[in-house]
């Protein structure tokens, strides 16, 4: 909310300059975000008297004077008839810019030369005055320049109001804060006008039909009023804070609802069916024209103000066309309510209406403060259209709206709360600068009775963060709390993430944090079949953009946009991976399923691309190798590599999941080429996603040691002819599974295709390793368990010895 | 005769310092000791000399032959080392190429702030705790004291998933979700990713919070500012300058705001800390008696504090970082500084 310093200066002294203003504010909880400066849109204009006047000799409409500065005396052609001799005047000197980007001239008009220009009001855009020149006091310093003589500069604060300080969405609530602050006093505004010996209720009357929406309407009338625009006072008052002014009477209601937080409403009475006011609801499908001439569909349930036929105002919203203050309205009614926050704040929502009032009606309004919003409305309108005040006002209070009374606050509380002993008396001090009545019981037992507007405040803790706010928070000493031992808890799988990370850092994979979002569209790029879980999405009702439309069920969408966006950038060698959740939608009324997951992906050169590899791109085998690495070190046993089970989105050859006993944790594989086609990526890409919160159930952190052998150990090299439908697995497991003793491992030395080697099949060489633990082994020891391995294999494989 | 030794010496020697290469000095050693060598010449000739004389020649021709024979080992050891040395020099690299690097990977800044947060307060006894991203209406607002139509909620936009089910706007419903299951005390820290429909240098609709909760008996506001201010410091620097001020939120009284000292103007005003010196990092509050009472807990026998930090904002403030996007952008050359 923007507050201008000098309007403030209207209801409290204020010895600060703005910028300490604002930091006092800012400290009390009223935060100030910026502090600007503001000053008339004109330069070089300064005072002088005029010292003679002629007319024209070669026009009627203009007339030639001598002005004074004091230390100039310029000839000035001037059009404007109120002027005299000895008046004083704004004179825009040569060179001088006005408003609209006009700059000043020396120049000779009908044979005539002018040095300079004497202004209105309006032409300096600090009044709406354009009659004739402007005409200033007397006293005023011949010479001086015209923003330091008026002292036409301000200051603006922007408040951020948090919302529970509805009081605070006016300058007088403002001002009524930094009295309580500074130990100030709050000079509220006089309300005086004299009233016709005409009754208002002999000429409107008004109805509540739903007063749990509308617990008070009060209103006046103001009769034979003209339509003009504002003096400049209220004109600059409104324009300080960002207002735009319309006429006398709209810019009333905007200056008393920003002086008092009161929203008020003008209805021209002409308009007005039998000139009553019916408060209601709208009925569903009703349409309505507002004051911005834009048609609204209202609700049922939507507050309507109504004359004796039809709708004229959405209550607390916004006012109708059709009732709308025109240049020849001559009677206004007025109204000032109090509407129930919550169903403004619904209504003004629903039609997306976030108007000023609506805004300060959601928040609640002083519910005491409606008739002398009311009055004061009246008495400006009064003053300023020369209109009259009907007698007496309407006040429809069918409800009382209950403001809470002695709360319960006991000393020893607040220093419980605050950790530090304010004494009675300050607080006593704090509470009653806030205009609050504290009735003090016995046993510092107090009961503290909060002034209307304070709506926020109905608890003891409540009472003690006004204490506590006022106090100064940088009073209250920081200590260190007296705490009870506590262990700390260590979720299995925050511990296994915790080592993953430095593991696949090593492994040169950075880590990278993606949307949740994906595109509702993913689930078809990625082919994933009718039926597929992650079909399920959880589709978010209003999302920012159709990219990030739904939650993500798999972590390769975005690990693979992430590849894009870097391709598109030049970078094409990528590894990365990412550690976050997967949601999958259940029924309605059900939250989600969220997973913990891991996704990662390998593209482009296998080393960083220098001149050692040039040109050697990473393959399946480099990802593999790497999660078996991580494996490894999860100590993560009975891990299997299944071709047999695919994910749609994976080359068909070239990918699998992962196992761990009956578990599937993920899969690992190329990307399916039609994939990488529909996603418009070019280069070859390996994937993996794993489940942490399966795979936590098989990590382990517990270390323990096998003793080594001191016996050195003997190996025989054998290569294999075999089918290329059976597995190096399968190979190797024919010779784990019958458990030989003395058989230490079994790796692959050479994988062979080339030359010699018959159509649809392949060479596997494998190293059989042989130890034992209590001695050396002799030739005659190996050849008879490794003949039999051998034996087995070929029996059991079919494969042959090359 | 002694001369004639001498002057064999003198010339063998000269000759030594000419030889270039092994051969030269083997035939230098052939010809002065070898069978038919020079000195072995004049040994044989040793009846010529006087014989008062002869032990004296003796003595100095074996003399002689040893000095000989270990200069010329001597210099063919240097002409082998010499050897070795230049077959050395011809397998020299260019050591100012490039390693064969295998790069580390880097850590994502927000997981690099998230954990030193994490550590902090593990070390004051937090435990870390986890808690739905998206999440009943009740949780994320409701039981943190935010009731439907509450002008509150303008605090923070949602996402809606249902009517009921949204993407959680803060982490502060895992104060909830863990009140309910455990009696106090509380220590809790909850990292993790929230959400609000917002899109700007500034904001994404994605983002990171850290919640912190801590409920025991006689806990106050002063312990409050004691324990953020450790924080803060241990995050931000010792002599970090700190300052609590009054705000509101609907799950907490008091409400505080913590700012510290803008990092990049020390105070003087700049566009980061929008000319106020001051720059907002956490909000805080002692726990809402209402929010007790909504997870069971007698807000008259214990008491407790809360905070919630954005990490992007801590991360931005710490590493320099100009547009939250980029942190999703997830742009090499910007993971590859981290």
């Amino acid at each position: 909310m923007f507050v201008s310093f000098r309007w403030l200066r209207d209801y409290v002294d204020i010895d600060l300059a703005p910028a300490e203003l604002a930091d006092c504010l800012t400290m009390a909880g009223l935060e100030v975000d910026a502090v600007r400066e503001t000053a008339p849109d004109f330069n070089k204009v300064v005072v002088a008297r005029i010292l003679s006047l002629r007319s024209h000799p070669n026009s009627d409409k203009l007339s030639l004077c001598e002005v004074t500065t004091e230390t100039d005396i310029l000839p000035i052609v001037c059009g404007a008839k109120n002027i005299k001799v000895g008046d004083i005047v704004p004179l825009a000197l040569v060179g001088a810019t006005i408003p609209g980007g006009y700059t000043i001239k020396s120049s000779q008009i009908r044979g005539e030369r002018s040095e300079g220009m004497l202004c209105s009001e309006e032409e300096l855009g600090i009044g709406p005055d354009n009659t004739g020149i402007m005409i200033l006091s007397s006293e005023l310093t011949l010479g001086q320049d015209l923003i330091d003589a008026l002292d036409l500069r301000d200051t603006v604060l922007d408040i951020g109001i948090t919302p529970n300080r509805s009081d605070c969405l006016s300058i007088i609530g403002v001002a009524r804060e930094i009295a309580a602050i500074t130990g100030g006093k709050l000079k509220a505004p006089e309300i005086i006008f004299t009233e016709s010996d005409e009754d208002i209720n002999g000429i409107a009357s008004v109805q509540i039909l739903d007063p749990d929406l509308c617990p008070r309407y009060t209103a006046r009338i103001v009769k034979d009023i003209t339509i003009r625009p504002s003096p400049s006072w209220i004109r600059r008052r409104l324009e300080s804070v960002g207002l735009r002014a319309i006429n006398n009477v709209v810019d009333v209601t905007n200056f008393v609802m920003l002086e008092y937080g009161q929203p008020l409403h003008a209805f021209d009475y002409r308009f007005l069916e039998e000139g009553r006011i019916v408060v209601r609801k709208s009925r569903e499908g009703e349409t309505f024209i507002s004051l911005d001439e834009k048609e609204r569909l209202l609700r049922a349930d939507t507050l309507m103000i109504c004359d004796g036929v039809k709708p004229v105002a959405i209550a607390g919203i916004m006012g109708g066309l059709n009732s709308e203050v025109k240049d020849d309205t001559g009677m206004v009614l007025l109204e000032s309510a109090y509407f129930d926050p919550a169903s403004i704040r619904k209504a003004s929502r629903w039609l997306g209406m976030g108007t000023d009032a609506a805004f300060r009606f959601e928040r609640g309004i002083d519910p005491e403060g409606v008739v002398r919003a009311l009055n004061r409305a009246a008495q400006l309108i009064a003053d300023l259209s020369g209109g009259t005040v009907c007698r007496g006002y309407i006040d429809q209070y069918p409800k009382k709206i209950e403001s809470p009374r002695d709360i319960p606050l006991r000393i020893s509380r607040v220093r419980n709360i605050l950790g530090k002993a304010i004494t009675p008396t300050e607080i006593v001090q704090i509470l009653e600068s806030l205009e609050m009545t504290v009735n003090k019981g016995d046993d510092l037992h107090y009961r503290v009775t909060p002034a209307t507007f304070r709506v926020d405040i109905s608890r003891e803790i409540d009472l003690i963060e006004e204490i506590a706010r006022l106090y100064g928070y940088d009073r209250i000493p920081a200590t260190l709390p007296a705490i009870s031992m506590m262990s700390l808890e260590q979720n299995r799988r925050k511990i296994m993430e915790e080592r993953i990370r430095p593991l696949l850092n090593g492994y040169g994979y950075s880590e990278v944090v993606t949307y949740s979002f994906i595109p509702a569209t993913a689930v078809d790029h990625l082919g994933l079949p009718d039926g597929d879980e992650r079909r399920s999405m959880v589709v978010i009702r209003n999302p920012l953009t159709e990219e990030q439309s739904v939650m993500r069920t798999t972590m390769i969408y975005s690990l693979l946009e992430t590849m894009r966006k870097n391709a598109n950038a030049g970078c094409f060698d990528l590894k990365i991976f990412e550690m976050g959740r997967i949601y999958l939608a259940r029924q309605t009324g059900m939250l989600p399923e969220e997973r913990n997951r891991i996704g990662g992906i390998l593209t482009g050169a296998r080393y960083d691309d220098r001149w050692h590899y040039l040109g050697l791109a990473s393959d399946f085998f480099d990802l593999k190798g790497c999660l078996e690495g991580l494996f490894d070190h999860l100590k993560i046993a009975s891990l299997r590599f299944r071709p047999d089970l695919r994910e749609p989105f994976l080359h068909p050859g070239r990918s699998c999941c992962m196992t761990v006993g009956k578990d599937v944790i993920g899969f690992l594989g190329e990307v399916h080429p039609d994939v990488l086609t529909r996603m418009d990526l070019k280069n070859r890409a390996m994937v993996f996603e794993m489940d942490l919160d399966v795979l936590a159930g098989h990590f382990s952190d517990a270390l323990s040691y096998q003793d080594i052998s001191k016996y050195p150990s003997s190996s025989r090299d054998v290569a294999f002819l075999i089918s290329r439908d059976l597995t190096a697995e399968q190979i190797i497991k024919f010779s784990l599974d019958i458990h030989e003793e003395l058989l230490e491992k079994v790796c692959i030395f050479d994988v062979y295709d080339g030359r010699g080697i018959p159509e649809g099949m392949i060479s596997l060489g494998l190293r059989f390793s042989y130890r034992a633990y209590d001695r050396t082994l002799t030739d005659q020891d190996i050849g008879q368990v490794h003949n039999a391995i051998i034996k087995r294999i070929t029996e059991k494989s079919g494969a042959k010895i090359r | 005769m002694i001369n004639d030794l001498e002057e064999l010496r003198g010339e063998a020697v000269a000759e030594l310092n000419q030889a270039e290469t092994e051969e030269a000095l083997l035939s230098i050693k052939t010809r002065y000791l070898g069978r038919k060598g020079l000195l072995t010449g004049l040994l044989r000739n040793i009846s010529q000399v006087p014989p008062e004389e002869r032990p004296l020649f003796g003595m100095r021709s074996n003399e002689i032959k040893d000095i000989l024979a270990e200069a010329i080992d001597k210099a063919l050891q240097r002409m082998v080392l010499k050897k070795r040395d230049e077959a050395l020099l011809r397998e020299r690299i260019d050591v100012t190429l490039p390693g064969r690097a295998i790069r580390a990977g880097r850590l994502h800044p927000i997981i690099h702030v998230s954990r030193e947060i994490c550590e902090i307060f593990a070390g004051l006894g937090f435990s870390v705790v986890e808690g739905p991203e998206i999440e009943l209406d009740y949780y994320n607002f409701e039981a943190l004291n935010i009731p439907k139509d509450h002008p509150a909620r303008d605090m923070q936009d949602t996402f809606y998933v249902e009517e009921n089910i949204v993407l959680r706007t803060h982490t502060s419903p895992v104060q909830i979700r863990t009140m309910e299951k455990q009696k106090p005390p509380v220590r809790i820290l909850s990292p993790g990713r929230v959400y609000r429909p917002d899109s700007d240098v500034s904001h994404t609709p994605m983002f990171h919070q850290i919640e912190g909760l801590l409920v025991d008996k006689g806990i106050t506001f002063g312990d409050l500012k004691g324990v953020l201010t450790f924080f803060v410091r241990k995050v931000f620097g010792e002599d970090t300058a700190i300052r609590f001020r009054p705000s509101f939120f609907p799950f907490t009284e008091p409400s505080a705001e913590v700012d510290i000292r803008c990092v990049m103007c020390r105070g003087t005003g700049c566009r980061v800390c929008g000319q106020s010196g001051w720059l907002e990092i956490l909000g805080s509050g002692m726990v809402d008696p209402e929010v007790f009472k909504n997870v069971g807990y007698d807000p008259e026998e214990i008491s407790g504090f809360a905070f919630g930090l954005g990490l992007e904002r801590i991360a931005m403030l710490k590493y320099g970082v100009s547009d939250i996007r980029l942190f999703f952008e997830n742009d090499w050359r910007f993971l590859e500084q981290f």
